[in-house]
Order: structure tokens, then sequence, then C-alpha cells
């Protein structure tokens, strides 16, 4: 697990390309996954942690362009592939899944066949044995009775079998690296619960890497390794999973933290509120200048407002970038 | 489910001219072309003569039935030809988008504004009569229709979620058109292609009239009724039938595909899930 990462995302930028302006939608993010690894991308709606996921298997399109910064993907970087070359990495050593499991499946097409689909398309195998690999990848997501379930269409199934459906095809061809953007919110609890387990599972056998985008730190945390927060387009932190919840470095992670209801705090602390961050998260093209949190930051100074935070490598590891961190 | 009487009725008309024509050997009384008789000549309906004979004696029952024959296969082929230029012109219009989308759009608009049956005449008058050129000439005209819905579709259909999920799994653009597009447009392609199959025999049933369609001495409905239309105080059944078999054909097409309409229409289709 030493060498090169698989991933490794440096100082990315993607623009928003607006009549003639750009405006950076996504600025300097950088971050590495290694083989196998486990790693969250947390932030709320809107602040480009699902374009980044885009970047990554190189389908932004108009108006969003990659404006600067470098994604490599096992040493090789993705903007400089043919686009024949990045279609044959899509789905089959970098998988996605979804999070509307209801509309990501082809409604007139059977589900198996959407799985062997991806046999015939990747692996060059004729349909006889697709159809075959697809019924055993049906098993693997423990869908019961899987022979008979090939013949199903999407709408047959329930959400959390349409998403384990959806797990199956991407884990198909045996990713390297699984995208998992939301990949719960649409289902609930309990079933998402399976899910997550199913899905870390099954990647901790295969050895595949998992990108979890969410906006549930809780969540993320809970699969993930490492995690780092988004905000504005930008990582503010990026920590051990422990880490983030028992000393989170950034005033944003610990707005974040500070909001999520504890169990057992009523009886410790009596009927309190819970904090919320102030304010809302600023539109994409009135960013405010220094660090992009100061408007809603309780320990905003000056220079807050004048310079943009340096990052800071912390001792315990991870990083954060806020002039006051903790 | 309930099948619409639309659909009965419709499915059942189209249903049974194409059982007249795949049979017309069997149903026909005599040779349509070569039992000519002028001591027969204009024989009003009667047992013998089901539907009567005309100037040259000939059956008019078998030469109706006969002309389903070639009716329904200037219909059926001339539509088909519409239905894959539209649905790949449509489809990658729609798609891809562009310069290729304006070109054509450019391009229907102009079918569009010509009517379709001058343009027909057109080709005609290139190609000359006869039943190939029939079926070049209606089969160029009439794609516009179907190319906006294609296009249409592919617009509605490309924001979906498991089209991104195609090319997020490392589809290509065909693979993607093919398994993902296609299927879920077929049910307004058929819908739409069922309805032009009706106008092609109409237009069929015009040129012919006008001459430029199936030569005599072959039957087809529209020639009859222009051999007709001389007799027409005289005789009144020689265009009476071929007119009713037309008539009935054109509405069991387009009852067929009202019917159709109710039960692919995406949104009746939603209603029911």
């Amino acid at each position: 697990m030493t060498g090169s990462p698989l991933l490794e995302v440096e100082d990315l930028r993607i623009d928003l390309n607006y009549r003639s302006s750009h405006v950076a939608a996504v600025e300097g993010v950088s971050f590495r996954i290694d083989r196998g690894e486990t790693f969250g991308l947390v932030g709320e709606s809107g602040c480009g942690k699902s374009i980044t996921a885009l970047a990554l298997i190189g389908l932004l399109r108009q108006p969003l362009s990659i404006g600067a910064g470098a994604i490599r993907f096992d040493g090789r970087e993705i903007q400089r592939l043919s686009a024949a070359e990045q279609r044959a990495l899509r789905g089959n050593r970098i998988a996605m899944i979804f999070q509307e499991p209801m509309t990501a499946l082809n409604p007139v097409s059977p589900v198996g066949r959407q799985i062997a689909e991806m046999f015939v398309l990747h692996q060059g195998k004729d349909w006889r044995e697709a159809n075959r690999l697809a019924v055993e990848a049906l098993a693997s997501v423990r869908v019961p009775a899987p022979e008979r379930r090939v013949k199903d269409y999407p709408h047959q199934l329930s959400g959390g079998m349409r998403q384990r459906v959806m797990i199956a095809i991407a884990l198909a061809c045996g990713p390297d690296l699984l995208i998992a953007d939301e990949p719960t919110t649409a289902l609930d609890v309990t079933v998402q619960a399976e899910i997550i387990e199913l899905m870390r599972n099954l990647c901790a056998e295969r050895g595949t890497a998992i990108l979890m985008i969410s906006h549930d730190l809780g969540l993320v945390a809970n699969v993930c390794r490492r995690v780092a927060v988004m905000y504005a387009g930008r990582i503010v932190e990026e920590r051990g999973s422990d880490d983030i919840f028992r000393a989170s470095a950034h005033p944003y992670t610990q707005g974040l933290v500070d909001s999520l209801p504890r169990l057992g705090s009523r009886a410790a602390l009596g009927r309190t509120r819970l904090t919320e961050i102030a304010g809302v998260v600023p539109a994409i093209t009135d960013f405010p200048d220094g660090c992009r949190f100061n408007p809603r930051c309780a320990r905003a100074t000056d220079i807050c407002r004048t310079t943009e935070p340096e990052t800071t490598w912390l001792d315990a590891g991870g990083l954060v970038r806020c002039h006051h961190h903790a | 489910m309930k099948l619409g009487a639309n659909l009965v009725i419709g499915g059942a008309l189209f249903a049974l001219a194409i059982f007249v024509g795949l049979l017309a050997p069997w149903l026909a009384h005599t040779d349509p072309v070569m039992d000519a008789n002028l001591l027969n000549a204009e024989e009003p309906p009667s047992w013998i003569w089901w539907f009567g004979t005309d100037a040259q004696g000939r059956d008019i029952y078998s030469r109706v039935v006969h002309g389903a024959r070639i009716s329904l296969t200037v219909g059926i082929v001339s539509q088909l030809v519409n239905s894959v230029i539209g649905v790949t012109l449509g489809l990658t219009a729609g798609y891809w988008g562009g310069w290729w989308d304006d070109f054509v759009n450019g391009l229907t608009n102009l079918m569009l504004a010509i009517p379709s049956l001058i343009f027909a005449l057109a080709i005609m008058a290139v190609l000359g009569p006869g039943l190939t050129s029939l079926l070049i000439a209606l089969g160029l005209t009439n794609w516009s229709f179907t190319c906006r819905i294609a296009r249409a579709s592919t617009l509605s259909l490309k924001s979906q979620g498991y089209v991104q999920a195609a090319r997020v799994l490392g589809y290509g653009d065909f693979r993607i058109m093919i398994t993902q597009l296609l299927p879920n447009m077929v049910g307004p392609i058929i819908v739409i292609g069922t309805l032009g199959m009706g106008g092609a025999i109409l237009a069929e049933a015009a040129l012919s009239f006008l001459g430029l369609g199936v030569r005599p001495p072959y039957p087809s409905w529209g020639s009859m009724l222009s051999e007709a239309r001389d007799q027409i105080t005289t005789a009144p059944w020689l265009s009476i039938f071929p007119g009713l078999a037309i008539f009935l054909t054109v509405l069991g097409l387009n009852l067929l595909g009202d019917g159709l309409r109710d039960i692919l229409d995406p949104q009746s289709r939603s209603r029911r899930t």
C-alpha cells in the first residue's frame, strides 16, 4: 500500500464559464487516495463536491471546465487521455454510484441485461458469458433468487434493491476506485445502513478504494478512514475520521460537528438548543475576499477578510486552512 | 389493463387489411389483371360480381383485394423509410446538438414548409412513375414529424439519470443512443409511424390518381379511383369500393395510432405503475 497513490488531485480549479467571465466554482482542491483506501468528501449542497467527482472521471461539460491543476489516476493524468481512453477507464477502473437509484437504471431494460452490458462493454465477453456473470454479480450484492431477478425491470424492484443493482453494475468490472455520490440519501435509514455495510464489505474484499461524497458528516466518518471538508469550493480541513469529531480544527467543521444531535446529551445537559452555523453559503459569483468562511465565522478577524489562509499541516496528521485554527 | 376501443377497432381493421393483402391470391375470384372480358363490362354488384366489374369487365372485388398488397406495401415500406431517416436525424441532432442540430432543424423546417405531396410529385417527376419511385418519393418526404419527435424525446431523455449513469459507466455515444435513448422513445415513434402509414396510403392514392403512382393495369386503390372517375355517375361502384378500402384502412391505422398512444404514452404508463 505504499508507493504512488491511486488517485492524486493537485490544486484543482474548476471554472464556471458564464458568457465571457470565469468564476472558480472549485479552487485549490488537492487530495490523494491510496489503493483500497476510503476517503470522504463532505460539504453542503453547492460546495463543489459533486463537480469535483465529475472532473475525476473526465465528465465535466460546459459551462464547467477544468481551469487548472492535475488529476492523476494510477500515475496517468486524466485530462491528457483521449476520449476513448477515458471511456475505457470509466465503469471499468473507476466506477460511480448515484444518489437516485430510482432514475439511474434504464426503465425499459431488465436489470440483468444492464449488469451484463458492463462485461460486454469493458471485458469483451459474449452475451452468454456476460449473462452468467450478471447472475453472479447480483448474488454478490445479496439479492435473493438472482437467477430470477435478472429478468426483472427496475420498476419491479424496491429502492434498496435498485441501489444493490447499481452497486453490482458499478463493481462488475472490479474497479480500483468507486465514487459514491450521496449513495444512500434517497433511501430510508435501515436500508441505508444495509447498503453502506454491503458497499464497504464488497470494496474491502476486492481492494477497491472508495471516494464517498455526502453532506452527512456522521455517515462519511463512519465509512471512511480520512475525511475532507469542503466549503465554498475549497477544502478547509482534511483529517482522519476519528480526529474530525474529537478535535476538529476548522471553525466550519466544528460548526458541523456541533450541529449534530448527540445521543444522551439531553440527559447530561438538560434540554438545549442545537447549535447552528449562522448565515448561508455565499453565491458562487459572490465569494468574499480572504477566507470564504469569514462572514459566518465567530473567530473571524481583520486578516480573515483580506488574506486567504494558507494550508497548515497539523501535528496530529491532516491539514487545515484557517488563520485561527484550533 | 383495459384495452381501449380505439386499439381494438383500429387493430382489427388494420389486421383485416393485412390479412386480405397476404391472402389475396386465394381470396380473389379472378386474376385482377388478365381476366378481362368485355361481355361482362360494367356489371353492377351482384352475387357473381360482389363489387361489380369495370369497363374492361374485370372483377372489382379481386382488384380491391390485390390492391391491398400494393397500398399496404407502400404504406409500410415508405413509413419505415421515414421512421429510419427521422429517428436517425432526430436522435443524433438531439444528442450531439451544435451545428448538426441546427442543420437538422433547418432541414426539418424546410421539409415542413414544402407541402409533402408537391415534393413527392417533384421526386416522381424526376424518377418517373412506378412502385419503386413511389416508395422512394413517399419515403423521403414525410420524416420530419418523426424527426421532431425523436429529437424532442432525446432532449428530455438526455438529462435522465440512467443516461448520465451510462456515460459515467463508460458507454460510448452510439451505445447510449441504441441502448438507452432509442428503447425509451419507441412508444411515440410507433404512434407517429402508424399515423404516418395512413398518410402514406392516402398519398399513394393521390399520386396514383394523378397518374404518377402504380401504372395500369396493376391495381392499386388510388389508380382504381383514378380510372373510375369518368364513370362515377354511370357506374359508382367502380369508385365506391376502392374508396371504401382506403377509408377503412386509414381509419383503422388512425384509430390504432390513437389507441397505441394511450397505452405507450410515458405519462399514462407512469400512472399505471
